[in-house]
């Protein structure tokens, strides 16, 4: 049989271990975004709670238990998708230091998204899972229901994280035109976690504001995940769901490979 | 073989419209249809003023800028379109910019080099134990960069951008900020994988012992356009690259003039510090020494090195009259 290359020499690979551990060298960030994390989580799930009860215990398909669900599932994703949307690339941009990346033989897009995409991931672990324990604890917090939900879940998750930071990804890589982009980062924190359900889930929104919600990538990044690891959707609807944030990571990814390429060029790395 | 090879390359920087009048942008002419090539296994020093176009020509040849005009090829590739299989032969290092892993440890930023110039498992052990040998990386490899010293850094900068064995090593600034032993190692590492391996060097600094010891050829930019091409003698022919050795002396001494091969300067504390000229092409050090301890009691002495700046002032002052 012949032997499999070790995934040790594949770079993108190594990007995303690298993303991963360094995420890890910041215990106590990580911790505080943990702290954070939990109030919040307190304070949305009172008043999320508080809405399902006043409309006689279901609200836009959700009961109590899914509700809270959806707000302890979310504030386990908040570390591990980005709706602050600035990002490594803005900085190293702005600073010239992206001249190091497009010096290596590899992707600039790839090497940049697995890096904060390993970040995410790590996130997970001391950020995910606990947020997850404490709503378990502290509500009647909706479990998968099954097998299929936990894996579809889990590969549903996946692709959020994804979607998320490449399209983070595409948005800094206007810095190659404008230098100084913390505007267009302050309208995507706006923007992103609104429509992607960091609030509210965004069944609840008037139909109009939902169609507009399902015209974005941001519903991919977290609504989706939530929907599908949750049990609220199953079967043909998780599949549906999971087509969609495809969809949306191929899209999002092609933005950002067609402005790199273009913005490249137009590249006038600061300093010496 | 051509190395690097440039044909009238321009780059022209415009600045934003005039508040006044929309149409009219300011311009500014960083490098200047300048002609250039440098063959296989040279040491190229690249000099020039802060703003006379050095960092923005070695965007352009690495392809990390666009040139506003004219023709470029770094070893025979087209730096722009062919940007990955040029990465894959040269090694880049800007002095002020880092390619290490910041939270990571030193050694896993060299395996992940690895990894992205496609090394295998044992070529990396290899290639990692002789660069970490040489550099004496050792005691810090486990250390995250973020710890390291200054020197430290450096060291393993450029291990990072010769990981992959390039043909090409350009150095930016390498050693700024360096103190004299560090700059010594560094300087004499170089040396040596220059002669074993036949590496082609260019690199741009601001000192003068980077350049006379690392450098074959010296090319001297002053507003994007070569000032001065040849070899660090004619350097020294052409602006006298003297040194000056300065002697602090027992007692109260007159004016060191007429001493062989040495120039007096000037004389400080009614003679008790006295400084003198000499051009190392044409006497030594221990010469002119020997030559002041005739006449005096030597209590301490020091040498100083021209200034870089001085030398380009002086090839601009030449080329511009």
């Amino acid at each position: 049989m012949r032997q499999l290359p070790s995934p040790s020499r594949n770079p993108y690979w190594r990007f995303l271990v690298a993303g991963f551990r360094g995420q890890s060298a910041y215990p106590l960030a990580t911790l505080a975004g943990l702290v954070a994390n939990a109030t919040f989580g307190l304070l949305k799930g009172g008043i999320m709670g508080a809405a399902v009860e006043s409309s006689g215990g279901e609200l836009a398909g959700y009961s109590a238990a899914t509700m809270a669900a959806f707000v302890w599932l979310g504030q386990g994703m908040l570390g591990s998708v980005n709706f602050w949307g600035g990002s490594d690339l803005q900085t190293r941009i702005k600073s010239g230091d992206v001249a190091v990346d497009f010096l290596r033989p590899v992707s600039v897009q790839a090497a940049n998204v697995l890096t904060d995409v390993g970040k995410g991931l790590f996130a997970l672990l001391p950020r995910g899972l606990p947020s997850v324990v404490i709503g378990v604890l502290v509500s009647s917090m909706a479990l998968p229901p099954d097998a299929a939900a936990y894996g579809l879940g889990l590969l549903s998750l996946l692709i959020g994280i994804t979607v998320s930071h490449a399209t983070v990804y595409a948005v800094a890589t206007s810095g190659f035109w404008l230098v100084e982009t913390r505007g267009i980062s302050v309208l995507y924190m706006a923007v992103s976690g609104f429509f992607a359900g960091l609030f509210t889930p965004i069944y609840l929104f008037p139909d109009w504001l939902l169609t507009l919600a399902l015209l974005t990538p941001f519903p991919s990044m977290m609504q989706f995940p939530i929907d599908v690891i949750s049990g609220q959707v199953t079967g043909a609807g998780a599949a549906q769901h999971l087509g969609v944030q495809l969809v949306w990571l191929a899209v999002v990814l092609a933005v950002g490979h067609l402005t790199t390429r273009a913005g490249r060029r137009r590249l006038e790395v600061q300093g010496g | 073989m051509n190395v690097i090879k440039a044909e009238g390359l321009t780059r022209v920087f415009t600045g934003r419209p005039d508040r006044k009048n929309r149409l009219r942008r300011s311009r500014h002419v960083a490098v200047d249809h300048l002609d250039l090539s440098v063959e296989a296994g040279e040491s190229v020093g690249y000099i020039g003023a802060n703003g006379a176009g050095k960092s923005t020509t070695i965007k352009m040849l690495v392809g990390i800028l666009v040139p506003t005009s004219g023709a470029v090829t770094t070893v025979g590739l087209h730096p722009l379109k062919q940007r990955r299989a040029l990465a894959r032969r040269i090694g880049v290092v800007f002095g002020q910019r880092s390619q290490l892993w910041w939270d990571l440890p030193v050694r896993e930023s060299f395996s992940i080099l690895s990894a992205i110039h496609g090394l295998s498992a044992a070529d990396e052990r290899t290639r990692t134990a002789e660069l970490v040998d040489m550099l004496e990386m050792g005691e810090f490899l486990a250390t995250p960069v973020r710890q390291l010293s200054l020197g430290q850094r450096m060291r393993a900068e450029v291990t990072a951008a010769l990981l992959h064995r390039p043909e090409l090593l350009i150095l930016d600034e390498p050693t700024i900020g360096l103190d004299v032993l560090s700059k010594q190692r560094l300087r004499e590492f170089l040396v040596t994988q220059r002669r074993e391996h036949g590496t082609t060097l260019l690199l741009t600094t601001h000192d003068m012992g980077d350049v006379e010891r690392l450098c074959d050829r010296i090319l001297v930019v002053d507003h994007g356009r070569l000032a001065f091409d040849g070899t660090l003698d004619g350097l020294a022919r052409t602006v006298g690259a003297r040194r000056e050795l300065v002697v602090d002396l027992a007692t109260a001494t007159g004016d060191l003039v007429d001493l062989d091969g040495a120039e007096h300067v000037r004389s400080e504390s009614d003679g008790l510090r006295q400084r003198l000229a000499f051009d190392p092409q044409r006497t030594t050090a221990a010469r002119v020494l020997a030559a002041v301890s005739e006449r005096a009691e030597v209590l301490d002495l020091s040498i100083t090195e021209p200034d870089i700046e001085d030398v380009v002032r002086e090839i601009y002052r030449a080329t511009r009259r």
